[in-house]
């Protein structure tokens, strides 16, 4: 259905997306993991067809086997909403203030289905229970302000839904919201992809959230897929010292407590920080920061290497020792 | 050392009256925070936890002496916070420091970071050495001394962390509040955060309290646990008994939303 095949997105020099390859089929439910600026939001624009004019695309992206990389904006409204639509990252900035709810909800379909208001109507009350909001009648003429986050969320995912899109982006649905509510939305999110089996791509930092909404991961840093297979087993074992780092900096509360001398264990981390785009070594975006890397890592780029059927990670340790 | 603790709180409640309805009902009001108690030694953390709105800034608040209970008290070294004459408590400030959510919103933009760091000790008349305090301070949160000339803006979300964790620390606090202190950080770097406090705990002997939504970061770094749900207290103890055999179905599902296996 979608097909990336070595997309990048550069900034002059810097690359913010590198070589990104994906395929998602319908029903897939894909997770999309790493730090703030490891390019999540980067490849979820570049589905959408809403890259920043600044950024320069090389690479294919298919939709439907139709050609996008080279698409005008025409070709994208007709794709978005309805075959590609996502939930962002803020959703106060995405509800315009001043309108009420439900007619943010209904326009996509008055505008690209030639819906009647009635009928629009209706779909957006059917959308509102499916979404799980509670007195949706009432609910359809309350402005944003009125609402609570998990709430406004659960719109922005009505919104998304309203042409029944084949594909779903969400981009850190849950990250400004309390415990309970991420957990719920994160739950509605993989029910509605189960139900209208929809392919669900889940862009999250929460390790936790991803390792219940998904079936696949990949793992970014620093514009690099560096590693995927299926998300139970890379988050069990992961393959790539970056995912390793990672799923090892959560705190544990079984590690958790005072050692024999009563000092407190201290959490393992990933050394130093992410540098900026710019000063990203050309080779293994990891380098520097790696705790096994070898003497050729910052130079030369690791290539993919599958380790498992529908697994694998892009690092020299992985190609070099050989994989059976 | 003494067993005194360095914090008392005893039954702390707080409600806030909200706008009126109509003219004729009075307003309603909201009791953000009731009958909490606890007590805290130099040296040890509690950790509050509890979904939005149960009550743990407000705690926070009362606990910093930022606004007034409607009932109970917080000891600090003994004296009653809340009892003590505006001058009083100036005097006892740079004792007891805070750490908040957003590091961004909590710095001046158009100052330079050491400008900010310095603020507590204006606060408190303190202007000798500040330059020297400063770069001590920034080396203490694992920063340079030279990065006091430098904007916020310039450094990353971890960085500018550490930046308010120096400002609160300049003045050699006995107790630190840190308000969701991580919660806005990427794993990796909440990891660096929280070694960063164990230390400063270590090497300055800090009481803490430490408030979190989530039941995991908590128990990294905490001896102790409060639960708040509505502004209740839920139920308290030690950390590893909370984690182990939680008593409220609550405490439950903060541990399941932690990504723990229960
Ligand atoms: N100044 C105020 N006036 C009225 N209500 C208030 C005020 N401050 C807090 N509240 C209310 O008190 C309750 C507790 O708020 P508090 O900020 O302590 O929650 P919290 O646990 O820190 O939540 P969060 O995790 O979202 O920071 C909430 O219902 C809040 O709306
Ligand atoms: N319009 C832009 N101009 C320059 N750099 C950008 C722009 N948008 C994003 N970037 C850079 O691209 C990288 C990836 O960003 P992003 O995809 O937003 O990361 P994530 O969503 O994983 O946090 C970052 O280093 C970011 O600073
Ligand atoms: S390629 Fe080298 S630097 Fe990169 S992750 Fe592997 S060992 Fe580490
Ligand atoms: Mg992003
Ligand atoms: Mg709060």
């Amino acid at each position: 259905m979608i097909e990336l095949e070595s997309l990048s997105a550069h900034f002059g020099n810097a690359a913010a997306l590198r070589d990104a390859n994906l395929q998602i089929r319908r029903g897939d439910r894909l997770g999309i993991v790493g730090e703030s600026g490891s390019g999540k939001t980067m490849l979820a624009l570049c589905l959408m067809g809403m890259a920043p004019d600044s950024a320069h695309l090389t690479g294919r992206l298919s939709i439907d086997g139709r050609d996008m990389a080279t698409a005008t904006e025409r070709d994208w409204r007709q794709m978005r909403s309805r075959r590609v639509a996502m939930v962002f990252q803020e959703p106060m900035a995405a509800l315009n203030p001043l309108r009420r709810v439900g007619d943010t909800v209904m326009e996509p379909m008055l505008l690209h289905e030639n819906l009647s208001r009635a009928e629009a109507r209706a779909r957006a009350l059917s959308l509102f229970e499916e979404v799980g909001i509670l007195n949706p009648e009432q609910r359809l003429r309350q402005f944003p302000h009125e609402m609570s986050g998990g709430q406004r969320q659960r719109v922005l995912i009505a919104l998304a839904l309203a042409c029944n899109p084949a594909l779903l982006i969400a981009d850190e649905p849950t990250t400004a919201l309390d415990a309970n509510v991420a957990l719920r939305i994160t739950d509605l999110l993989q029910r509605l992809a189960r139900e209208r089996d929809m392919a669900l791509v889940f862009i999250s930092h929460d390790l936790a959230a991803v390792a219940r909404a998904t079936q696949e991961i990949v793992v970014m840093y620093g514009g690099d897929m560096v590693e995927r297979g299926p998300t139970a087993e890379v988050l069990a074992t992961p393959q790539h010292p970056y995912t390793k780092g990672l799923l090892g900096a959560r705190p544990d509360p079984a590690e958790a407590g005072r050692d024999a001398n009563g000092k407190r264990r201290r959490l393992p981390t990933i050394p130093g920080s992410v540098p900026p785009l710019h000063g990203l070594p050309q080779g293994c975006r990891f380098a520097g920061r790696c705790p096994v890397e070898l003497a050729h890592c910052a130079d030369q780029r690791p290539v993919f290497t599958p380790t498992e059927p529908g697994r694998g990670a892009a690092c020299h340790l992985l190609s070099e020792t050989g994989h059976d | 050392m003494t067993d005194a603790p360095l914090l008392e709180v005893r039954n702390l409640t707080r409600r806030y009256k909200l706008p009126r309805q109509s003219l004729l009902r009075r307003s309603p009001v909201l009791t953000a925070l009731e009958g909490a108690g606890f007590s805290l030694r130099a040296g040890e953390t509690l950790g509050v936890v509890g979904e939005s709105g149960s009550g743990k800034s407000t705690l926070a608040r009362l606990i910093m002496a930022f606004e007034r209970p409607d009932a109970g008290e917080v000891l600090f070294n003994g004296s009653d916070l809340h009892a003590l004459s505006s001058e009083e408590l100036r005097g006892l400030r740079r004792g007891f420091q805070m750490v908040f959510q957003d590091p961004f919103g909590s710095l001046n933009p158009r100052r330079r970071i050491g400008w900010s760091i310095a603020e507590p000790l204006r606060a408190n008349g303190e202007e000798t050495q500040v330059t020297y305090r400063v770069a001590e301070a920034l080396e203490q949160v694992g920063l340079h001394p030279a990065d006091a000339g430098k904007y916020p803006h310039e450094f990353s979300g971890g960085q500018r962390q550490r930046i308010a964790i120096a400002r609160a620390i300049i003045t050699k606090p006995a107790l630190l509040v840190a308000d969701e202190a991580v919660s806005a950080l990427d794993v990796s770097v909440q990891a660096q955060i929280l070694n960063l406090l164990m230390d400063l705990q270590d090497d300055l002997g800090l009481g803490m309290v430490f408030i979190s939504h989530d039941l995991a970061v908590v128990a990294s770094i905490c001896d102790r646990v409060l639960v708040l749900q509505h502004g209740k207290t839920l139920e308290s103890g030690p950390a590893a008994d909370v984690l182990r055999a939680p008593e409220h179905p609550y405490t439950k599902t903060l541990l399941k939303a932690a990504g723990a296996h229960t």
